[in-house]
């Protein structure tokens, strides 16, 4: 069963990390290094994406002649995408095991910074015959 | 130099050969990762060679030949390695196998699926192995037909034949006592390797099917080592009769068509005819087992000419049978699909609503699904419609979902439509 596992964080913790030390951005980076690397060793790793700072996003939409219109986020929304992991395991239980690892990732002072994860399952092309 | 890549008539006999020989060598030497090095090795020898010299006489034979020599040198370096390294001059000599012909009494392909299908691996692992090991797939092929990367599924094979060896059970025959469960195993994970392939989307899935047809190749080679086992026949016999509607399944976009709505003259009549043929020779031996009963009903849907010749009574029948040799809660929900067709959909709503007390199917999206489809039939239109909808956000796949949310679509546009025309 395929999981994605979004990571998500605030406008004030995004533009705390600019002041993290470097140490603590190191820390914080190997955490996610070895976590790769455990989920691939355990055979359930598909997929990570980090994303760029929100402080660029935009938000598309089609006007009536189709052409896109844009609009700037960061001012107004509270809370951003920051990352994402894809992962194949035997279990729910699994992927939320996964994702409190995740969640425990260190922050400044190595303290567990209990980042909210929002765990997904990703929907399979099965085709069982309906009855 | 000749191209070392083997024209397709000797790559095809090499794929036949090719968990024969490994079978043996893991037999004789115990040494998973070792022999599939040396069965390499002796394919590619023969790749090379028999195109040239042709092909010997005995080529599984040959192949078992080449494959040990590679690897008694193997553990011959090996070994003097570890002396080397230990100075230990009472390491004892590999045990080296003069003998390795084809004689063995069980067959060797056997073997080397009781090993793949160990129990103490899950089911993916199971698969996973199998594939490696039997399919003559690269570790690749079976990386995209289950999307993930290489390095994943490398990773959960090589931990696979770790689980094995650390089980310390991996490369011994089973006993007597143990065969027939063991044997289940095998047959199980066979039939979800065809499954993954059978109710995988085309598109970019297309690899998938492939899975469907690796599953009836193996399943033939385990047949022909015990072509006297009725499972194994009534296994073979299931896959055909299900693979021969892969065409009728689907629509023009992809959409899933129940069994009743598919076009049958789009059924794959010479798998048809072939299951039939090995379903009566599996049900003449007399011992029936839960492959030959779902065989038997696929063959009672493929012999009816339209939907509504089926015969009903006899697939309850087979059914209510199936159901008291097999737990599995999705031959009970079956079970009531048929017991609807021939009692009516009120007995079937009946036995829905036991199946939901009993806990097994509690939130599956499939039991709600079917309340929907007996509901539609009893002619209960808004509880059908809302059934539907429930299965809809309980399902895991995203065909089904669009089927789904169609079907609910579609009682409420002619509910709109009667009242619009009342």
């Amino acid at each position: 069963m395929k999981y994605i596992l979004m990571m998500t964080g605030t406008k004030a913790g995004v533009e705390g990390y600019k002041s993290w030390s470097e140490k603590d951005i190191q820390a914080h980076f190997a955490f996610l290094m070895a976590l790769n690397e455990d989920l691939t060793e355990s055979g359930e790793f598909v997929a990570n994406e980090g994303l760029a700072m929100p402080h660029q996003a935009k938000v598309v939409r089609a006007g009536t002649d189709g052409l896109p219109i844009t609009d700037g986020v960061f001012p107004e929304a509270k809370e951003f995408l920051l990352g994402y992991w894809i992962v194949d395991v035997e279990s729910a239980a699994r992927a939320y095991e996964i994702a409190a690892r995740l969640s425990a990732g260190p922050g400044p002072g190595g303290v567990n910074l209990s980042m909210p994860i929002e765990v997904r399952q990703i929907m399979t092309g099965r085709r069982d015959e309906p009855q | 130099m000749s191209d070392p890549t083997p024209q397709p008539a000797c790559e095809s006999l090499l794929r036949d050969h090719a968990p024969h020989v490994l079978g043996a060598l893991v037999r004789r030497f115990r040494e998973f990762d070792a022999a599939e090095d040396a069965v390499q090795e002796a394919l590619l020898a023969a790749a090379t060679q028999w195109p040239l010299q042709g092909v010997p006489e005995n080529p599984r034979g040959w192949l078992i030949q080449v494959a040990s020599r590679r690897m008694t040198d193997r553990i011959r370096a090996e070994t003097a390695r570890r002396r080397r390294e230990t100075a230990a001059a009472l390491e004892t000599e590999p045990a080296v196998a003069a003998d390795l012909g084809v004689d063995t009494e069980e067959d060797d392909t056997l073997i080397l699926l009781f090993m793949c299908c160990h129990p103490s691996l899950t089911a993916s692992s199971a698969i996973a192995l199998t594939l490696r090991a039997l399919g003559g797939l690269t570790t690749a092929e079976i990386a995209r037909a289950f999307l993930v990367p290489e390095a994943t599924m490398a990773q959960r094979i090589s931990r696979a034949k770790q689980k094995i060896k650390a089980s310390g059970l991996g490369f011994q025959v089973p006993t007597a006592g143990e065969r027939a469960q063991r044997l289940a195993s095998v047959l199980h994970v066979l039939y979800l390797i065809f499954n993954e392939g059978y109710v995988a989307s085309s598109g970019p899935q297309l690899q998938r099917i492939e899975l469907s047809a690796e599953a009836i190749r193996l399943t033939r080679l385990l047949r022909r080592s015990a072509p006297e086992d009725a499972e194994i026949t009534g296994l073979l016999a299931l896959m055909l009769m299900t693979d021969s509607r892969r065409a009728a399944r689907t629509g023009p976009h992809d959409e899933l068509i129940a069994l009743a709505h598919q076009d049958r003259s789009l059924w794959d009549r010479s798998e048809i005819a072939e299951g039939i043929a090995l379903l009566t020779a599996a049900l003449a031996k007399g011992s029936i087992g839960i492959y030959q009963l779902q065989a038997a009903i696929a063959a009672v849907h493929a012999e009816a000419p339209r939907a509504e010749d089926s015969d009903w009574p006899q697939i309850l029948a087979l059914y209510t049978l199936l159901k008291r040799i097999s737990d599995n809660p999705m031959v009970a929900l079956n079970h009531a699909i048929a017991c609807a067709m021939v009692h009516g959909p009120a007995a079937g709503l009946e036995l829905l609503d036991r199946l939901d007390a009993g806990g097994a199917l509690r939130g599956h999206h499939r039991l709600d699904a079917t309340r929907a489809h007996l509901l539609e039939m009893v002619g209960d239109g808004p509880a059908a419609i809302a059934y539907y909808r429930i299965a809809a956000d309980r399902t895991e796949s995203l065909p089904e979902r669009t089927y789904l949310l169609s079907q609910a679509a579609r009682l409420s546009e002619a509910a709109a439509g009667s009242r619009g025309g009342a």
